[in-house]
């Protein structure tokens, strides 16, 4: 035997839609074209809510928040496949898949906005909310997903997370569970290249993400991640797999941060603007926009009618979101416990007359 | 006539954990070793057999992982029952159980509470190697969200075990290995369920308080009787067997009644739970105090190797001489 240890350091990358908006026949899904109208219509509410809620948060009304411009095909592809029943848990980028799922753009801008409300998942929508810190939501989805197996459910569930959450113990620990469990789990690792201020080299030695699925034993597929065709290509197959009872899957979906970490974040400090250049070419909508005008299902008329569409129904969720935006103070101790204790009824009762010396009765 | 039977913290346990798989098939149980094996210290021996590997799942090693996958299940509406094998351990688990078990109710805003139980061994006094003896539930305490358990006897274990296990908030149960085989008591044959949050008086008493919980009740006790016997000071005592919410009413009532107080446990000092419980006296029985309440506790060191682990943990003899001091202290 070869004592050479074995490495493997990268796997090929799945497009089906190239950067010309040219398709793959051989590989592309089989959507119908209000199918492939509706990703669009969806990748493109996406980028409209985003650039709308950078606006709304340079000027004041948005607290901190993680665009995610060009990443609008990942976003998109990874919950075509969903059902009602499977379940979504998004990372903090994941705006786009949420309001696919059934979150209100309003109750999003809520949440970015520092409002409460804005943080359940709506009634009937069965996703996580997010939290905050790393690949933290990456173990309870697991554990969704083992719910669902023990109690026999063909069910299955999508978690997504960034190149920075694969560097997470937590996020490793969540890989060997599904794999020994066969949890009905697809994990969408979206690499954008970024975490932060951190490359992917300083992330990771491989060139490859999708490398460290097989280590557990989860089948791994490296996809273009802006290529929509691609990615529901990807996912269709990884849900269907984790709803047969074959386990997870690994979708390492390779996208660029073309804009902010967070709003509080100035990329200038650590990365020159050439490094964004080629993206701009390999801009998701743009390479679906061309192939679904070559192909007549929507004209660029049509597309162009659709943005304004998508514009209208972004400033209507603002307007909606400016009629709910009202803190509640008085409610901030109603949520820790299914009844609260006597402690806390009694640090309520103090908290209340501060609020009423500030004159802020409920 | 309602029958017991006499076991150990163990074998109580391990009825209190058997009867929640009978009677409800939202029950699993999770950790490591829990199945064939029965756990390090047996108290799931024979379930797995029982009621399948399915109900009672052997994780793969990674703490983190056994709680952040047993939030998910409790999300999805099971009741997942999380052994850690010894709270030193935990740390390991820190993560999911600050981010996500103490945070799911209040995050969802009730849309998505988590009916879970974290059970660990806690305590000193079994000769193990480092991280075997550790007493951190003030960390838990200190975490909004949960509740925080700690049994004394078989008996108030298996209650309390039920009750956790049947409770809609997240719970971390924190097992006295010291106790599990020390001594056997009367358990019903019949369920029983304890209210958690409550405290109970053990002893009643008119000259001094003591409030401890855990295996600290043990020495707690010892010294009581002899405080009786040999020095006639009459001793009340109180087990607080839930650490969160704290049961303050019992613990002024008594304080109150008596004007003297100690606290007992083998956590360690700074921050730790007597801290609490001296400074709820503090805020609502301060004028009923005949003398400052004295605090008996682990050290803020590091829990010794344990050829001295026995110079470490509070004693009887400790706890005679603090509340000698206490009764004549002017």
């Amino acid at each position: 035997m070869d004592t050479k240890p074995v490495q493997l350091d990268n796997i090929d990358v799945l497009q089906v839609l190239n950067e010309e908006g040219m398709v793959d026949t051989t590989k592309a899904p089989p959507l119908t074209h209000d199918q492939l109208r509706r990703l669009y219509v969806a990748m493109v509410l996406t980028r409209k809510f985003d650039s709308r809620m950078l606006a709304m948060q340079r000027q004041g009304e948005m607290g901190t928040f993680a665009p995610n411009l060009g990443q609008e095909a990942t976003q998109i592809g990874q919950v075509f496949p969903l059902t009602a029943d499977d379940w979504f848990a998004p990372s903090y980028r994941s705006f786009g898949a949420q309001i696919w799922r059934g979150w209100s753009m309003e109750q999003l801008l809520l949440l970015w906005a520092g409002y409460h409300e804005g943080f359940p998942p709506p009634e009937g929508v069965n996703d996580l909310p997010f939290s905050i810190v790393i690949g933290s939501h990456v173990l309870p989805a697991v554990g969704v997903a083992m719910g669902m197996a023990q109690k026999k459910q063909q069910h299955c569930v999508t978690v997504n997370f960034g190149d920075g959450a694969m560097s997470q113990g937590a996020v490793n620990e969540a890989f060997n569970f599904a794999a020994v469990y066969k949890a009905p789990c697809v994990f969408v690792c979206e690499n954008n290249g970024w975490a932060i201020s951190t490359p992917l080299q300083r992330q990771a030695a491989t060139e490859s993400l999708a490398v460290r699925g097989i280590g557990f034993g989860i089948p791994s597929i490296r996809v273009d991640g802006n290529d929509i065709l691609a990615m529901v290509a990807a996912t269709t197959t990884a849900a269907e797999r984790a709803r047969a009872g074959q386990g997870p899957s690994l979708i390492e979906a390779v996208t660029y941060r073309m804009s902010l970490h967070t709003t509080a974040d100035d990329p200038t400090v650590y990365r020159q603007e050439e490094h964004v250049d080629p993206w701009h070419q390999r801009c998701p909508l743009l390479r679906f926009e061309r192939y679904l005008n070559r192909e007549s299902i929507l004209t660029e008329d049509e597309c162009r009618r659709i943005a304004d569409e998508c514009e209208q129904r972004v400033l209507e969720a603002r307007a909606k979101f400016r009629e709910m935006a009202k803190a509640r103070p008085e409610e901030i101790f109603d949520f820790v416990y299914h009844t609260m204790p006597p402690e806390l009824i009694e640090q309520k009762k103090d908290y209340l007359s501060r609020l009423a010396r500030k004159g802020l009765n409920p | 006539m309602s029958l017991t039977t006499q076991r150990t913290m163990v074998e109580a346990l391990n009825l209190a954990l058997d009867e929640a798989l009978s009677t409800d098939p939202d029950v699993c149980l999770m950790g490591q070793d829990i199945g064939c094996n029965g756990g390090v210290f047996r108290v799931t021996k024979g379930l797995q057999g029982k009621h399948g590997q399915d109900r009672v799942m052997d994780s793969p090693l990674a703490e983190c992982g056994i709680v952040g996958t047993a939030v998910g299940m409790a999300i999805y509406g099971l009741k997942p029952v999380a052994e850690i094998q010894f709270s030193g351990f935990t740390m390991q688990a820190f993560d999911q159980i600050e981010q996500n078990m103490a945070r799911y109710r209040n995050r969802t805003r009730h849309g998505q509470p988590l009916a879970m139980v974290m059970r660990t061994p806690y305590g000193g006094g079994i000769r193990a190697v480092e991280h075997h003896s550790e007493s951190r539930e003030a960390y838990w305490a200190h975490t909004p969200g949960l509740k925080v358990v700690i049994p004394s006897g078989p008996r108030n274990a298996r209650a309390l075990l039920a009750a956790a296990i049947q409770d809609p908030d997240p719970v971390i149960f924190y097992e006295p290995k010291a106790v599990y085989r020390a001594f056997r008591e009367d358990v019903p044959d019949d369920p029983e369920v304890a209210r958690l949050g409550r405290a109970q008086v053990v002893r009643n008493g008119s000259d001094i308080t003591v409030i401890s919980y855990g295996a600290m009740m043990r020495p707690v006790l010892e010294a009581s009787d002899d405080l009786s016997s040999l020095h006639g000071i009459d001793v009340e005592i109180i087990d607080l067997l839930t650490i969160k919410p704290m049961d303050t009413e019992t613990i002024i009532e008594s304080v109150t009644k008596t004007g003297r107080c100690v606290v007992v446990h083998e956590g360690h000092k700074t921050c730790g739970i007597g801290a609490e419980i001296i400074a709820r006296i503090n805020e609502h029985a301060f004028g009923h105090l005949l003398a400052p309440v004295g605090r008996i506790s682990g050290y803020d060191i590091p829990f010794p190797y344990f050829q001295c682990e026995q110079h470490f943990l509070p004693d009887p003899d400790t706890i005679i001489e603090k509340i000698q001091d206490l009764m004549t202290w002017q």
